[in-house]
Parts: C-alpha cells; structure tokens; sequence
C-alpha cells in the first residue's frame, strides 16, 4: 500500500480533502460522508456539553453553603436532574461513538463511507429532534425528576414538563439504535482486504461491543420511557400502586439499559485508550485478545448486573446476592484491560506527548472509578453507601474520568487526522495536567461525603458536611478551566495551527496512511493490510529504526 | 475532620470492617498499578526519535495470573458483603415493631404504644428494633447513616428493617432516595434512649385515643367489616381470631404466614390470595384508605391473635394441615 514517506509534516495541506471537497450550508446539511456526519455531531454534543456543564456549575455554587447558596429547592432539582439528562443522553452516550467512531471506523478498517450513509446522517437528524424535545423541556418549565425518572415521582407527582423530556429521550434512542446497526453491519462487511478480525484495532473491537448494547439495551430503554409517558398522560396503571402497577418495575425496566448503558459510555473510551497507548509506547498492545475479549465480556456480562442498583428496594434477598456475584465478575474484564494498558508500557518508548498524558491519568482515574464499584458491589456495604455522595463520586470517576479523559484524549490524538493541523503541544499539556488535578479535586472529597452519610440530590445538608463541599467546589473551578482550555486552542489550530501531514506521531492504523484530512473517499486506492495491529518492528514504511528492534535493549538509550 | 461516621448499632462495626477489608485491597492494586505506570512512564522514556520499543505481544501466564487472583479476591468481597446482608434482610424474632411512614416531605412514626411522632424516632438502647415502612406516595429511603443502615419505603407495600442501637444518643436520619422539591428537608433524629429512660418517655406521653388497636376497632365497624369478619366463624368470610402470624390455607392450596404484608394485601387486594372454602366477595379497598388507617386494622388483627379460634371458619389454618 502507500509507501510515501509519511513521518515528516509538510508546509501544505492536501489540495483536495473531505472539508473543501464542497461548499456551502447545504453541502453539511446533506452531506454522507461520515467524517462531516462526525463533525456535525462534534458541534452538537459541544452545545449539550456546554448546557449540562453550566448546570453543573450552578450546582457547584449552590453547595457553597449547607442552606444552599443560589438557587430555591425547585431550581436545585431541576438543575441536577438537567445536568444528568444532557450529560448522558446527549453527550455521553453519542459522544466518542458518534464523533470519534463515525469519523474513524471506516478509515480504520479501509473502508469508503460507513455501510449506511444516509441512516448516519439520520441518525443526526433524529438526534437533533429528540434533543429539541428536551431544550423544550429545560426552557418550558424544566425538569425535577432526577434523570432516573423514578416513577411514580415521574409518571404522577412532578410538576415539571416529564413528557416533552420522555418524548425527546425517547426519540433519541432511535439515533443509538441506527449507529450501532450502521457500526455493527460496516464492521462485518466492509473491512479492506488482509483486515481480518484480530488485525482490527481495539478501538473497533470495543465500538462493535458499544454497537451490541445500543442495539439490544436502547429498545428497553424507550418503551420504558415510553411507559411512564402513557401513565402520566393518559394515568395508565403500569407502575403506579393506586393504579395497580408497580413501582419497581420501572426500576427493573430502567436499569436493563441504563446499567450497560454506562459500558456505552466506557468501552468506547478504552477504545481510544487501547490505540493510544501502543502508538505512545511504540510496541504492540500487551494481550490483544484478551483486550479484544474483555470488551465483548464486558457488553455481554453488562447486561446481567441492573439489579445491583435496586439492592435496597426490598428485592429478594436472593436475587440481591445473585446480582452481587455478577456485578462481581463484570469488574474483571474491566481490571484485564488496565493490567494489560500498564504490561505494554514495560519496555517500550514512551513520549510524553499529550495524548498519552490523557491516556496515562485515564488509567488513573478509571482504576479510583472501578475499585470503587466494588466498594458498591459489596452487597453489606451497599446498605450504607448506596444513594450518597460516594455514588456520585464513583460514577463521575468512570464518566468524567473515564469516558471523558477518554474522549478529550482521543480528539487531541486523532485531530491532526481530522483537521490536518496540531494542537500547540505546551498549552495542551498544561490543559491534560489542570483536568487530572481538577478532577481530582472536584470528586474525591464526594467519597468521604458518602461515607460520612450525605444522600445525594440534595439541595441543603447538615453543616457537617460543608468542608468536603466547599474543597469539591473548588476543584471544580479548575476543571473548567481544563475544559475551556482545549476548547480554545483546538478552535484556533483549526487555522492557526501547524501542518500535521499524513501520520505524524507515526501510529500504525490505516487511518494514519492516507492524508490529512482525508479525501472523501478516504483512499485513493482500497488498502490492503499485510501487518498485525500495532506491530512497528516490520514497518519500514513509518520510517522509525527498526533494524535490531528484537533484541532492542534500553539500556543503551543515552544517545 | 472524621472520615466516618458514629458507630452506634450492630451493623455498624461489620460495615466498617467490609470497609476497610475493601479499602486495603483496592489500595494495594491502586498503589501496584500506579507506581508501575509512573515508573515505566520515566524508565522506559523515548531516548532518540526514532527508537521504537521491545515487541512483546503477551503471556498467557500472566493473563491467566490477573484473572485468576482477582475474581478470587472479589469473591472474598462478595462472601462478606453477603454475610452482612442476609442478616439485615432477615429480622430476628423478639423485635420492637414500629411502623413508619414517609411522605413528602415528612415521616411519621408509631410506636407500638401507639404514640406518634413526627421526624423524630425514639428507641431503647441494646434492644432489636424493627421498622414497617410504607410510603403515601413516592419513593422514599428511610436512612441512618449511625446505624449503616436504609431501606426504600415503597408504596404499596411495606418494606422492613431492623438494627439494634448500642449507644445513646441522637442521630441524623435523612430520606435518601429522591422524591420531590424537600427531599433534603425530609429528615430528622433518632433518640437511642436507656430501657428505663424510653419507658418514662412512651409512658409519659401516652394518651388512649392515640391507641392504634382502638382505632382500628373503631374502622373495623366503621368500614364494615365486622358484617363478614364475625368472630365466631359463621360469616361470609373467615374469623380473624389467632389470625396474625399463623399459617393460612389458600383456595389454590398453598399456605401463607399472616404478617404485616399479608394482610395488607388482603385488605387492598382481597381476590390475590383467597383462603380456602370462600368465596371472592370482599370488595378492594385499595384507595379508601390511608396508610394510617391500614396501620390501625393491622394493629386491631394483630389484638385478636390472643383471641379464642372457632373450630370452623376461622382464617387460620388449624394446626394439623400446615
């Protein structure tokens, strides 16, 4: 395949790619291609980042003080439960899967387009309507019901506009349903010749596993939803007591997704996480199978621990302990994979560029975010911590630790790929660093405020607790400083930024051998693989020193 | 700063134990995976541009090594957690039963006396307490952060927990599941009170028409359910006498304990579980009446255990056809 040169950034960017290719408003709107579909939704997952982050700032204030600082109780119940609508349906969910994966599958595994071009750009549109249903919402009387939409909080006693948000949640599954189909039957088909499936990168293993849970768990989900709507408009009794429903239904119904919903929202990143390592430490993932497998484990097992959440409805002691077990073994696919992130360190080069930073404090966050579920798991101490503030510590660890380093790491590392210009490395690096510190700030403390007692949701608490609240909303003010720096500078790389030319770290992805930007075809001609994934040792096209590379020993290394 | 809470009931040492077993080992595995990734991170440092590293691919040993010890340390956490579980979940049998109820955005307890209280639960110290809980509308969670212990309170149907205070005080209990504007505000305090303390202060602020039996008696004849209910067995449904707590035959042939539950579905949803050789006549009362009012019929179904049982016609079970 390409053998030009590709390790050395040229002054120019290709004459012809995806961006110029066409001009005009109406080029986007209409458009196929999947990297202008990606860069579409880039802009509208930035919007409801931008929208559920502001909420999460007023939320931070409030707590300044135990009577609350800002807002009246109504407004703080609207605020969090806004915060969690935006955040994970409209961010989370779609954000790496729809931005990342939709620009980079194709690409990865050489192929032109996705399998279904124009249901990807359906997917969009069916995302713009079902998030216009919930701005609705927001802006008509907003929202108080948690994002968990409990019934019958949700479905009888609320006062707030449920049902546009319901309506709009609802019609948004249908873009998380499409892309998985999309992702799952491109994978399948349209993999380039000598792509075979244990050559595909990690990233694409770990987005065929999001694509089985949105396609399987997102259906649950909507009818769900679809459910409370029916009793709250037309009072039919599926979860009401007075109505003859039941109210632990909903649970159960809500948990089938929502708890895999939370691997959506993970595996996509450890995706990321699995490319940008090896490229890092210029060597081959350490046990590429087993991170391939534990993906799979991961979406498969996913679906068998929802009801660890509800070990406190008053469920049968029985099925608590059963799904204690599993939520038990859901942890060790998770814990294969960072084991295997830190093997392939050992002995490689490491460069301390940025995107390895995010990779590097990802594995650090995740690992606080994924212990900690087994603090949670532990069916004796669930009774105490279950509905603190070490929830909401340990999920912002997985979330916002987890899949949003993942996220932010992945835009840096692949966005000369998709702008054809690098990020100013210094002011990025300062930004990586301010987000780990920030986080840490921001969350930590929320694990001694759980177990000290503090429930979550809560607009007002004891003085007791005002320490922890006051250090936790002082980390916040500096991750979002960490946020809006990278926003800043990746905007202006956009113009300003230098030349990044075809393959510049060099990785090893077929992604990384045609230009950047890519033309709208991706390749010139269909690629043909003749490597395994990851391997540096016999590619002499990345121009890296590979001669002796077997008995490579470091300690010669002061050159 | 405390970094936990007051230990003041049974379950409270076990929690904490589970704690800190959990803690040091996610420690240890925190600890090994960091100071590894730091230490790799400047070791194996990229020493000219284009070095590339050692191709190690993996090893099966090692693999096997990482699945292997951790699902056995998981399932170390899973034994213990479950231990402390099941004796949560399962109340002994010589508790003080006091039902509770939440809704928004206030909780009302009952001692057995019958003596109300509003946001505030007063127990004796060293003694199992037991708390029947039902909500009047959504969701609640009635927890003690002290105690390590909480329990949603449904509507619907009654949820319980038990724990045993072993130091006198008062403690912080919060609703800790979600439910509407003053969900913060929907809290209060437990007073653990000395055996002897805790009598002076049931008895002296006891008055009888806070009595729950006789307002139950009362709503028993109000609602008409002593037209049927006769006591003597010779009415259109099954005497009430020595029904609490024993075993009731059903008209599908199975047996049932007559508790809390039992008979609150009976009075709301009377055709579920039918005693056997009577017809489903009773009307549901689903929607007539309070969680209060339930709580009184119980409270007056739970008088008459004492009560002699007619040979036929009575609700419960006679003793040979368990």
């Amino acid at each position: 395949m390409s053998s030009t040169p590709s390790t050395t950034p040229g002054n120019q960017l290709p004459r012809e790619h995806y961006l110029n290719a066409t001009y005009g408003i109406r080029s986007w709107l209409l458009t196929t291609d999947h990297k202008r579909i990606a860069l579409l939704y880039l802009a509208s997952v930035t919007f409801f980042f931008f929208i559920g982050g502001a909420f999460a700032t007023m939320i931070r204030i409030h707590l300044l003080t135990p009577s609350g600082y800002l807002v009246t109780p109504e407004t703080y119940n609207k605020l969090f439960t806004m915060h969690g609508v935006a955040m994970i349906f409209f961010f989370l969910i779609p954000s790496i899967p729809a931005v990342l994966g939709n620009f980079l599958i194709p690409l990865m595994i050489g192929a032109k387009d996705l399998a279904f071009p124009k249901i990807n750009l359906l997917s969009w549109y069916i995302y713009l309507v079902g998030g216009s249903f919930v701005l609705y919402s927001f802006s008509t009387g907003g929202l108080d019901t948690g994002w968990t939409f409990y019934t019958p909080l949700s479905s009888v006693y609320s006062n707030s506009a449920v049902t546009p948000a319901v309506i709009g949640v609802f019609i948004n599954g249908f873009s998380s349903i499409l892309t998985g189909l999309n992702f799952i039957v491109t994978i399948h088909t349209m993999r380039a010749p000598g792509m075979t499936w244990f050559r595909l990168p990690l990233f694409v293993w770990a987005h065929y596993a999001t694509s089985i849970i949105f396609i399987l768990g997102t259906p649950v989900i909507a009818i769900t939803l679809l459910l409370a709507g029916l009793e709250r408009m037309f009072h039919l009794g599926f979860f009401n007591p007075v109505l003859g429903g039941d109210p632990i239904l909903f649970q159960h119904l809500f948990w089938f997704y929502s708890h895999p919903a939370v691997y959506i929202m993970i595996l996509p990143a450890m995706g990321v996480i699995s490319e940008i390592i090896p490229t890092f430490a210029r060597k081959p993932i350490f046990g590429y199978t087993f991170i391939a497998g534990s993906s799979i484990a991961i979406a498969v097992i996913g679906f068998f621990v929802w009801a660890h959440h509800m070990f406190l409805t008053g469920q049968s002691a029985y099925a608590a302990l059963t799904f204690s077990l599993l939520s038990y073994l859901v942890a060790i696919p998770s814990a294969v994979k960072v084991f295997n992130w830190t093997s392939t360190l050992f002995k490689g080069s490491i460069s301390y560029d940025t995107p390895m930073l995010y990779a590097l404090g990802f594995i650090g966050l995740f690992l606080v975010g994924g212990l900690t579920g087994l603090f949670l798991a532990c069916l004796g101490l669930d009774i105490h911590i279950h509905d603190t503030y070490f929830v909401v510590a340990h999920f912002h660890y997985i979330m916002v630790g987890g899949a949003v380093m993942g996220y932010v790491g992945g835009l840096h590392f692949w966005w000369p790929k998709i702008t054809g210009r690098l990020y100013p490395e210094f002011l990025a690096r300062i930004a990586a660093v301010t987000l780990f510190i920030g986080f840490n700030l921001t969350f930590f403390p929320q694990f001694i405020l759980g177990y000290l007692g503090m429930p979550r949701r809560y607009h007002s608490y004891p003085p007791e607790f005002q320490v922890f609240n006051v250090m936790s909303t002082a980390g916040a003010s500096i991750l979002a400083l960490g946020y809006l720096l990278p926003m800043i500078y990746l905007v202006w790389s956009m113009r300003y930024g230098q030349v990044a030319g075809r393959n510049p770290w060099p990785a090893t992805g077929l992604e990384w051998q045609t230009d950047s930007p890519p033309l709208t075809e991706n390749f010139d001609v269909t690629p043909e693989v003749t490597w395994e994934a990851y391997d540096f040792e016999n590619r002499p096209d990345l121009g890296l020193d590979v001669k002796g590379a077997p008995t490579l020993a470091p300690a010669h290394g002061d050159d | 700063m405390p970094l936990y809470p007051e230990q003041a009931s049974n379950f409270a040492p076990s929690v904490d134990a589970l704690m800190v077993y959990i803690t040091a080992v996610c420690l240890f595995f925190a600890v090994a995976i960091t100071v590894a990734v730091i230490y790799f991170f400047f070791k194996y440092r990229r020493k000219s541009a284009s070095e590339i590293g050692v191709p190690i691919h993996g090893d099966m040993r090692l693999e096997v090594t990482w699945l292997v010890v951790p699902a056995l340390l998981a399932l170390t956490m899973f034994a213990g957690g479950a231990v402390v579980y099941v004796d949560f979940r399962r109340s002994p049998m010589d508790t003080l039963d006091i039902y509770v109820i939440g809704k928004q955005w206030m909780w009302k307890a009952q001692q057995p006396t019958g003596l109300k209280e509003i946001n505030e639960l007063h127990v004796p110290v060293g003694r199992n307490v037991k708390l029947i809980m039902a909500s009047e509308d959504v969701i609640h969670n009635f927890s003690v952060p002290d105690f390590r212990v909480k329990m949603d309170v449904m509507p619907g149907h009654y949820n319980t927990m038990w724990f045993r205070p072993t130091k006198p005080g008062r403690y912080h209990f919060f609703c800790s599941q979600y439910c509407g504007t003053n969900h913060a505000l929907m809290g209060g305090w437990v007073t653990v009170m000395k055996v002897a303390d805790y009598q002076a202060w049931l008895s002296g602020s006891s008055s009888a028409d806070m009595n729950p039996v006789v307002a139950g008696e009362k709503l028993f004849a109000e609602k008409a359910c002593n037209t049927c209910h006769l006591p003597d067995g010779k009415g259109r449904a099954p005497s009430l006498n020595g029904l609490y707590e024993g075993r009731v035959l059903l008209a599908d042939g199975s047996t049932i304990t007559a508790d809390d539950a039992y008979i609150r579905e009976s009075i709301l949803a009377p055709a579920a579980k039918v005693v056997a050789g009577y017809q489903p006549v009773m009307p549901s009362f689903q929607g007539q009446l309070t969680e209060e009012q339930i709580l009184a019929l119980t409270a007056y179904i739970k008088s008459l255990q004492s009560q002699p049982v007619p040979a036929s016609g009575a609700g419960v079970a006679p003793a040979g056809k368990k």
